[in-house]
């Protein structure tokens, strides 16, 4: 006997709905950057010379450098900082851990243009405090641009960071621990030798993570840059503005495939990290 | 030797819950001792205060000779196999028998020269580069002793360390680990909730309970002359009989027992005429035939009874006889060939004797340990709901 429920096509058609929704849009720009015309809509001829005008345009490769230096080293500190607060945090006994767990995981849940807000206000607040201090001690000029980019990456690359190693760390068997000690291991020696290489999957998931959602990001940023600072995500809103559509779609695809393969690897390893557990 | 470890006064509290309550043991150096006891009798917290993992509320532990109560895990001469083994996935069978060398800091020549003798040892040669997770059950386990023994630690803590295993496995590791104990000579301080375990691996044996123990001894003293009720039960199958002292005539006395001839006992507890005490015979101390028997020894006890049902098992026959109001468990061991035997069947009358020296009197009996009778092969979760139903029952009666 046929069961309705094995035979119903709804089931596929959703599927498919599902991923027309989701992908004609992104495969409409990578048509678009092959079209020769330059505002899109009607199909030209075929050409690379989007990819072309791409490659020759110096402003997208100084965007490029910034968000690259921007993501490395706010991967690097958020990962750092995550991971060492996710350790704090599996290993605290204190009756506000659940608190704290809220709290780290916040940011992930806070709408960016709140937290773009924040942090602009934060930094301008402490500008204005601290900018003549700084000025007469140092001799150094507060003011919003690449350092601030960089610290508000960090704050929201850091939850993710957090909650991925966190993760891996409530899937790791304690009792290696004790087992590590009891063998007459040092605390330092167990965490190089036990505790790292164990959670180390994660954290190379939540580094890709951060690296990511650091490149990627466009609110945060757009509030607490300076004025002549850009990142990709910047220059393209800002070049859709002046009206050049067609090197923007060309860029947008090579971006697309960037991340793509980035998140292809962190899943890759989160994946890898649920199996060495069986 | 003399004794080599030393566990005084331990008290352990885990909030309102006393989980050990002022435990002292005494351990003899290369023995194999056992904590034996239900899930929730507080032996697995015992030994994680002599691995060092968790402290005493109260007591201290003695090494050979050093009080070691607030030494950390890590500088304690003891090791231990964890339950679960703890075998380190990243690492291969070799680092992970390595791994104790390594973390105190030995040279590489000494690595090198250990690794391969205690890889033998557990019969793991040709092994040491898979990983834990590609080793069977058995393997993981023979990993864990290997890299817990190769430190030559002064005492080796097992912690329930066959119960990951089926059955016939955990018959052959119990040798193996027998046999590993007699080549390093370390002491063993062995907990197990299985009773044939530890009978057949410890040279002595701490029955514990609810934190306390219950009775030290060797296996063959624990068997013969359980202290109380829980002990007999506890290990092995027993009778539990109540009666009444009547006379007292040198080491004997009799015993009268509700719907029993008189009974002749051996009196080792200095009983007085009157008192009410409780024995223990074991089931196969009787003797069982359908024809009258000679008795010529007079300190015999002979019975006459109705059998009930017989459950016949191949190398022994198990009985199940009444006796007025008792049901008495009898096991026959067959020495002859069975199909020529006569044999006793369903209905039969009956009569069962068994000499005076062979029931022993308990120090202190308690109705619900003979639920552990009736059950003998439950769960550690089950077997902990009975005896913990009986300490309220025992603490009500009190």
């Amino acid at each position: 006997m046929k069961t309705c429920k094995r035979n119903s096509r709804f089931p596929m058609f959703v599927t498919l709905l599902t991923l027309i929704f989701l992908y004609v849009p992104l495969i409409l720009v990578a048509v678009a950057s092959f079209n020769s015309s330059k505002y899109g809509g009607a199909w030209n001829s075929f050409s690379l010379k989007w990819y072309d005008r791409l490659f020759s345009e110096r402003a997208i490769w100084e965007a490029l450098a910034n968000t690259l230096f921007i993501a490395l080293i706010s991967t690097a500190i958020s990962t750092t900082l995550g991971t060492l607060s996710a350790l704090a945090l599996y290993r605290s006994k204190n009756r506000l851990k659940g608190i704290y767990y809220a709290l780290i995981h916040t940011p992930l849940i806070v709408p960016d243009i709140l937290q773009g807000i924040s942090l602009l206000l934060l930094f301008v607040t402490l500008i204005n405090l601290g900018g003549s201090l700084f000025r007469r001690l140092f001799g150094i000029e507060l003011e919003l641009g690449m350092t601030t980019i960089i610290i508000a990456h960090i704050t929201f690359c850091m939850s993710y960071v957090a909650m991925v190693v966190l993760d891996r760390l409530h899937e790791f068997d304690h009792t290696l621990l004790e087992a590590a000690q009891d063998l007459g291991a040092s605390g330092l020696y167990t965490f190089f030798r036990v505790t790292l290489p164990q959670i180390l999957p994660g954290i190379v998931a939540g580094a890709l993570f951060a690296f990511m959602l650091s490149i990627d990001d466009f609110v945060i940023t757009f509030f607490v840059k300076g004025a002549g600072d850009t990142t990709l995500p910047i220059y393209i809103q800002s070049a859709m503005r002046r009206g050049t559509p067609a090197v923007i779609n060309a860029l947008s695809v090579v971006f697309l495939l960037v991340t793509f393969v980035i998140v292809f690897i962190a899943q890759k390893l989160i994946t890898k990290k649920s199996e060495s557990k069986k | 030797m003399g004794e080599f470890l030393r566990f005084e006064n331990i008290t352990k509290r885990y909030g309102q819950n006393t989980v050990l309550d002022n435990v002292t043991l005494e351990i003899q150096a290369g023995e194999v001792f056992s904590l034996l006891g239900p899930s929730g009798c507080g032996k697995t917290t015992l030994l994680r205060i002599c691995g060092g993992f968790e402290p005493p509320d109260e007591g201290r532990v003695i090494l050979d000779g050093v009080d070691i109560t607030n030494v950390p895990a890590n500088r304690r001469a003891v090791r231990t196999v964890f339950q679960n083994y703890a075998l380190f996935p990243h690492l291969s069978v070799w680092e992970n028998i390595a791994f104790g060398l390594k973390a105190t800091g030995q040279d590489a020549k000494t690595i090198l020269e250990k690794v391969p003798k205690y890889l033998e040892l557990v019969q793991l040669t040709g092994y040491e580069h898979r990983k834990p997770g590609q080793l069977s059950g058995g393997q993981r386990q023979r990993v864990a002793i290997a890299r817990a023994l190769i430190n030559r630690p002064k005492v080796l803590l097992l912690d329930e360390p066959l119960a990951a295993l089926d059955l016939k496995l955990r018959q052959r590791m119990l040798i193996e680990l027998d046999t590993i104990h007699d080549d390093v000579g370390i002491t063993f301080l062995f907990v197990t909730h299985d009773q044939q375990e530890a009978m057949s691996i410890s040279d002595h044996i701490a029955v514990l309970r609810n934190g306390r123990v219950e009775q030290v001894g060797t296996p063959t003293e624990l068997y013969e002359a359980p202290r109380t009720s829980f002990v007999a039960a506890f290990i092995g199958d027993t009778n539990f009989f109540e009666g009444t002292v009547e006379t007292i005539e040198g080491d004997y006395c009799t015993l009268n027992i509700d719907g029993f001839p008189e009974i002749q006992l051996f009196n080792d507890k200095k009983v007085h005429c009157g008192e009410k005490i409780h024995v223990s015979i074991r089931p196969e101390k009787f003797f069982i035939s359908a024809v009258r028997p000679e008795l010529t020894d007079a300190k015999t006890n002979l019975l006459h009874g109705k059998v009930e049902e017989v459950i016949y098992v191949g190398p022994h026959t198990r009985y199940w006889v009444r006796v007025q109001d008792w049901r008495v468990s009898v096991v026959q061991q067959h020495h002859g060939y069975g199909l020529d035997e006569r044999r006793i069947k369903w209905d039969d009358e009956v009569w069962l004797w068994f000499g005076a020296d062979n029931a022993y009197m308990l120090e202190h009996y308690a109705e619900v340990d003979e639920q552990l009778l009736a059950l003998p092969d439950l769960e550690p979760e089950e077997l902990e709901a009975v005896v913990e139903g009986g300490t309220q029952e025992v603490g009500a009666a009190e």
